[in-house]
């Protein structure tokens, strides 16, 4: 898959005519868009974006690095449940497994994605297309794309395995690290215009969200080990989406009791809905703020 | 003619054991008050009681005799006061529901009270939302079995305990089952007695409280649900066998709680759903064999206050932590437990793992330590921790571990069926509503 995404490599066969053709067709005719009898009340440049999603989508779809993300979540999964014999406890492997592909997965195949069609973004950017539409094709298509794979992977297994709450809140924390890696994916990318460099500080995010952040955390609360840490703890864990999403899942797979006091202070915020609200508005920030100084510096960037 | 003379004799003396004097009083009878009733029946005859509801207040009871429910005979202490006060020995309460004593600061009401006296038999009763159910003091050769007893300790945190012991000497609780009491069962300076087969289930506090109490065997009782566990404390010579201790899962939560217990036995118990197995605080001379920690928190937790403890043959699997300790040396001994986090292999095939396996893992040291650090539990950073920890130990106490782990769950002959799953589950979601 690399291969065939790798600038040197022969270009993806059926998206080029396909992608130029359908967008040129769109952009050609901004002004009649509204009177062809198959657009209803779009926003023409609503309409663009749809096209422009479709065509990534398809494009991403056909990656075969899709489909084995997609397998491999199965087989996990899959194994994971049928290994463990307890649905709760299947979750709980399963939750390692999610918390550590899903982002690393994100990260990397949105960078490399993101570089390859670099030459399509910037042949879509001489057309009259606003710099957002394109962006957010992009991002959104990549999205729709691995969701739909965590869907199929993990969200088919655990619903067959366990139709639960806890099972729900899983899938929910998978599909919003997904989101937000998507986003942090499309910042490294246009932070700067080496693909290696790119790639390399992609992964240096990963590795820095997964181990480093929390060897930092440990550090902090042994040396501030003779205060009350909680409500600290609390808001470093939040400053990182994937320790938000483990605590989030975490609590609900009944480990709250295990964690004493800080477990019940945690249980008693994140029990309540307000405090689920909160969880939710800082997933949802990890998704936005990234995508959105993406968004700033794609719009002020000299392609 | 020995035989003739021994029928003769059974004949003569059969009027005696059979045929003892049974006086029947309360609603329907010419004697309604249930008191002048015991007054009037001779000592050693029994007392039948007519069913209906009696709201007599405090029953005293100065004399040897059998009190007999017929049918269904409720006493209500109406919120006021004791039901029923036994001072006598060689009394019988059987087969009464007992509702609504009082509840005073002062003294400790309950449902059936014994004082200072012995042989009182305690059967078949059931007894609700008294403050406490049935309470010996002072007492020898007591039996108490077959009672249900249910309090309503959310409603009302003043309440006592299910059947609470304090100072008595060969008592037997079973079959009894007691909930929503402050402690199920109640043990204070009481020796050589038994406990088997209770059920004690969601209660305020303990499922079972002992303490000062020495050379007790308690076997095959059930504790589940309770707020904080079972707990078990300065006492020596007890025996715990046979025991299920399910789903004390909490904050400060124990399976049991073993503190500055002796020369005492644990085994065949099966450990479920806790989150501490057993925590262990200046405990010596513990047996701890053939026992099951299945899905706990923390299996065991051993402070380093306790010594010449052995653990042996039990399976470890599903725990979070199989065992944590908080200090770096280990005066105890493992042997040939199974462990679900064992890696290591076994080339001649005698059933034991031939490299040791150290139960301790670096992330439960951190924990001991630092407890908000459990917020780092399944980081993929901790499991690079442990991994590393285990290849080279440096943290852990380097002693403590399992030369010759079993390859294989042990299955043991307790007789003690495993919840299934899905009951499992079911618990999971009641708990988590």
């Amino acid at each position: 898959m690399f291969n065939r995404l790798h600038p040197q490599g022969p270009l993806p066969e059926p998206r080029q005519p396909l992608v130029i053709t359908g967008t040129a067709k769109s952009v050609d005719l901004p002004g009649t868009m509204i009177s062809e009898k198959t657009v209803h009340t779009l926003h023409p440049k609503q309409h663009i974006m749809i096209r422009l999603l479709k065509y990534v989508l398809l494009d991403i779809l056909k990656n075969r690095m899709m489909v084995f993300y997609t397998l491999f979540l199965l087989a996990v999964s899959f194994g994971l449940f049928t290994m463990s014999g307890d649905p709760v406890k299947g979750l709980a492997s399963l939750l390692n497994i999610v918390l550590m592909v899903t982002p690393l997965l994100s990260i990397i195949f949105a960078t490399i994605y993101f570089y390859n069609s670099y030459e399509f973004i910037e042949l879509l950017s001489s057309q009259p297309i606003r710099r957002n539409t394109i962006l957010f094709s992009q991002y959104f298509g990549l999205c729709i794309s691995l969701l739909l794979s965590l869907l199929l992977g993990v969200g088919i297994p655990v619903l067959i395995f366990a139709p639960l709450k806890q099972g729900l809140i899983l899938l929910a924390a998978a599909g919003g690290l997904t989101m937000s890696f998507v986003s942090l994916a499309l910042l490294s990318a246009l932070l700067t215009r080496d693909k290696a460099r790119g790639i390399g500080l992609s992964i240096l995010l990963w590795f820095y969200f997964t181990i480093l952040y929390d060897a930092l955390m440990l550090m902090v609360m042994f040396a501030f080990i003779d205060y009350p840490m909680e409500s600290t703890t609390m808001l470093m864990l939040s400053l990182n989406p994937i320790d938000l999403a483990r605590v989030v899942v975490l609590l609900q797979l009944d480990i709250s009791a295990l964690m004493g006091y800080t477990g019940a202070m945690m249980q008693d915020i994140l029990g309540k809905s307000w405090g689920v609200m909160a969880a939710t508005g800082i997933m949802i920030l990890w998704i936005v703020l990234p995508l959105a100084i993406a968004v700033r510096k794609f719009k002020r960037r000299d392609l | 003619m020995p035989i003739k003379k021994l029928l003769i004799l059974f004949l003569a003396l059969s009027p005696l054991c059979s045929f003892a004097g049974v006086l029947r009083c309360g609603n329907g009878t010419d004697i309604r008050s249930l008191q002048s009733g015991i007054h009037q029946v001779p000592a050693g005859d029994t007392l039948l009681i007519a069913p209906g509801t009696y709201k007599q207040g405090n029953l005293f009871i100065r004399k040897s005799l059998t009190l007999l429910a017929e049918g269904k005979v409720v006493l209500d202490g109406e919120m006021k006061d004791e039901i029923i006060t036994v001072f006598s020995p060689h009394v019988r309460i059987k087969g009464f529901t007992i509702i609504n004593s009082g509840n005073l600061s002062t003294k400790d009401l309950a449902g059936i009270k014994v004082l200072a006296t012995r042989d009182v038999f305690i059967e078949n009763n059931t007894l609700y939302k008294c403050t406490f159910g049935i309470y010996l003091s002072n007492t020898r050769n007591c039996y108490i079995r077959h009672n249900k007893i249910s309090g309503d300790a959310l409603a009302d945190q003043s309440i006592g305990n299910g059947i609470h012991v304090w100072k008595a000497d060969s008592a037997i609780i079973e079959n009894n089952e007691s909930t929503g009491q402050r402690d199920g069962i109640y043990f204070e300076f009481v020796t050589n007695s038994q406990i088997r087969n209770n059920q004690s289930h969601h209660n305020f506090r303990y499922g079972l409280h002992f303490m000062f109490s020495h050379s007790n065997t308690y076997t095959s009782n059930e504790f589940r649900e309770n707020g904080a566990g079972v707990a078990v404390m300065y006492s020596h010579h007890v025996k715990m066998h046979n025991n299920v201790f399910d789903h004390n899962w909490g904050p400060s939560s124990y399976g049991i709680l073993l503190k500055d217990i002796t020369d005492s036995e644990v085994l065949d118990n099966r450990f479920e759903n806790n989150s501490a197995g057993i925590y262990m605080e200046g405990s010596n001379r513990i047996k701890m064999e053939r026992n099951d920690f299945l899905n706990n928190g923390w299996a065991l937790r051993i402070q380093a206050s306790c010594t010449d403890n052995v653990v042996s043959h039990n399976n470890f699997s599903g725990n979070t932590f199989d065992v944590s300790t908080n200090g770096e040396t280990q005066l105890n001994s493992f042997n040939h437990n199974y462990w679900d986090k064992y890696e290591g292999y076994d080339l001649n095939k005698d059933g034991k793992g031939d490299i040791p396996y150290r139960p301790v893992s670096l992330f439960s040291m951190i924990v001991e330590q630092l407890p908000p650090g459990l917020l780092l539990l399944r980081s993929f950073m901790v499991y690079l921790l442990d991994k590393a920890e285990k290849i080279i130990p440096s943290l852990t106490p380097t002693n403590l571990m399992d030369e010759q782990p079993a390859m294989k769950f042990i299955p043991h002959p307790s007789g003690v069926s495993a919840f299934s799953t899905l009951d499992r589950i079911k618990n999971n979601l009641t708990i988590n509503t």
